[in-house]
């Protein structure tokens, strides 16, 4: 179909309208101006009484392929050096988890011997019979020695969740604060574990119209998908009273299509750079970029 | 009659007003024009000032709460920009700049609030 050809006059017409919209739209301007900005965080304890910070070690599980406990502690202490105030104590890492089984190994001992005194004076003759009694006893002690399970392998989180007592035991961190001079003291857990997962997920796929064009759709299809869950909790202790002062936890996963074979390091790294920001701005104020529009 | 004078009154008081209202929305227009041209050359205290002068003119123009919003961001003032990003949105409920300035200030400002499991 073929329009009519203008003519002169009208495509004069038409141009001076052009001109007359576009001269309207500049006197007048956009109504829409993009911004960078940047927002400064406060941080969310005040670590104004440390001068030092102490990167103690984690208890840490979940994969065999990485030690999270050392790759934690490394990148962590990094990042603390170039954007916090606090200066880094360089220590050895401390093994956490076998400091916790120790601790527990210890206090089973105490406890199954204070389990035993009781048995014993239960079971003098004038006792009566029933919950008090020996085999009463019994089973909380038993109880007691199940509640200090404490997996020598990490897993899961549930593996993990016995640990936790560690972070509680004050006299503990306050020992490793006075050998180090009193530090703000950061420890805590990471699970760093496999994932994988299968289900309906939407992608892009290219395809070819009528007409010899390339277009992009989007597809619904059944896949099979792997990759990394991370579970780290960070806990920071006054190493002046052990006591802790704050804790976070956080979750982030990354899942990749079967065929692909991501290492695990490079996983591990990916999900932490994601809460290294959050981390830090725990204790330190951060600045975040960003852009906004303002309107007229 | 005597209504009918009234009725005369309250039309010339509504028309003496008219320029004023127009007038005043045009000097809130103004400081915000003017709140953007320094806001993008870094003055942003200049900008609050102004954009705090457009909305004391004209409570209801959007436009001015959102701007304002987002220099309080950027100056860390996080509560003042919640509230002023919530006003815009009150008066503008359908436009999408503003919402997505506050999505992403959200973003930033749970992160500030998170809960603490200590």
């Amino acid at each position: 179909m073929i329009g009519r050809p203008l003519s002169k006059t009208s495509r004069l017409a038409l141009a001076a309208g052009a001109a007359l919209v576009a001269a309207i739209a500049l006197a007048c301007g956009p109504d829409t101006y993009e911004i960078p900005i940047e927002t400064p965080i406060q941080p969310k304890m005040d670590v104004s009484a440390f001068q030092r910070v102490l990167v103690a070690g984690f208890v840490a599980g979940g994969n065999e392929d990485i030690d999270a406990n050392q790759e934690t502690v490394r990148l962590l202490r990094s990042q603390l050096r170039t954007k916090s105030s606090l200066r880094v104590i360089d220590a050895d890492i401390l093994p956490l988890v076998e400091v916790a089984q120790d601790q527990n190994a210890g206090s089973a001992a105490t406890d199954d011997a204070a389990a035993r005194d009781r048995a014993a004076s239960a079971a003098k003759p004038a006792a009566p019979a029933g919950a008090g009694g020996p085999a009463g006893s019994g089973a909380a002690a038993d109880r007691a020695a199940q509640g200090l399970t404490l997996a020598k392998s990490i897993k899961d989180e549930k593996d993990l969740e016995p640990y936790e007592r560690l972070f509680a035991n004050t006299a503990y961190w306050k020992r490793i604060g006075e050998e180090f001079q009193n530090p703000l003291i950061v420890t805590g857990t990471v699970l760093f574990a496999n994932r994988s997962t299968s289900g309906i997920v939407q992608r892009d796929q290219e395809v070819m119209d009528p007409y010899g064009r390339r277009r992009v759709v989007p597809v619904r299809t059944y896949m099979e998908r792997k990759g990394f869950l991370l579970r780290p909790k960070f806990v920071f202790i006054d190493g002046r009273t052990g006591a802790t002062m704050y804790s976070e936890s956080y979750r982030e996963e990354v899942l990749y299509n079967a065929q692909q074979n991501t290492p695990a390091l490079s996983s591990y790294f990916e999900l932490m750079d994601r809460l290294v920001p959050n981390f830090l701005s725990a204790l330190s104020s951060q600045k975040i970029k960003g852009t906004r529009v303002l309107l007229k | 009659m005597k209504r009918f004078a009234g009725v005369v009154a309250a039309g010339v008081a509504l028309l003496a007003a008219a320029p004023s209202l127009a007038d005043a929305k045009g000097d809130a227009k103004s400081q915000v024009e003017f709140g953007i041209n320094v806001a993008q050359r870094g003055l942003w205290r200049e900008a609050i000032y102004r954009w705090e002068k457009a909305v004391e003119i004209d409570p209801k123009y959007a436009a001015a709460y959102n701007d304002l919003a987002i220099a309080y961001e950027h100056e860390g003032q996080l509560d003042k920009a919640r509230k002023a990003y919530e006003k815009a949105i009150e008066l503008s409920p359908n436009n999408e700049p503003i919402r997505q300035n506050y999505e992403l200030f959200k973003e930033i400002n749970d992160r500030t609030t998170a809960v603490k499991d200590k």
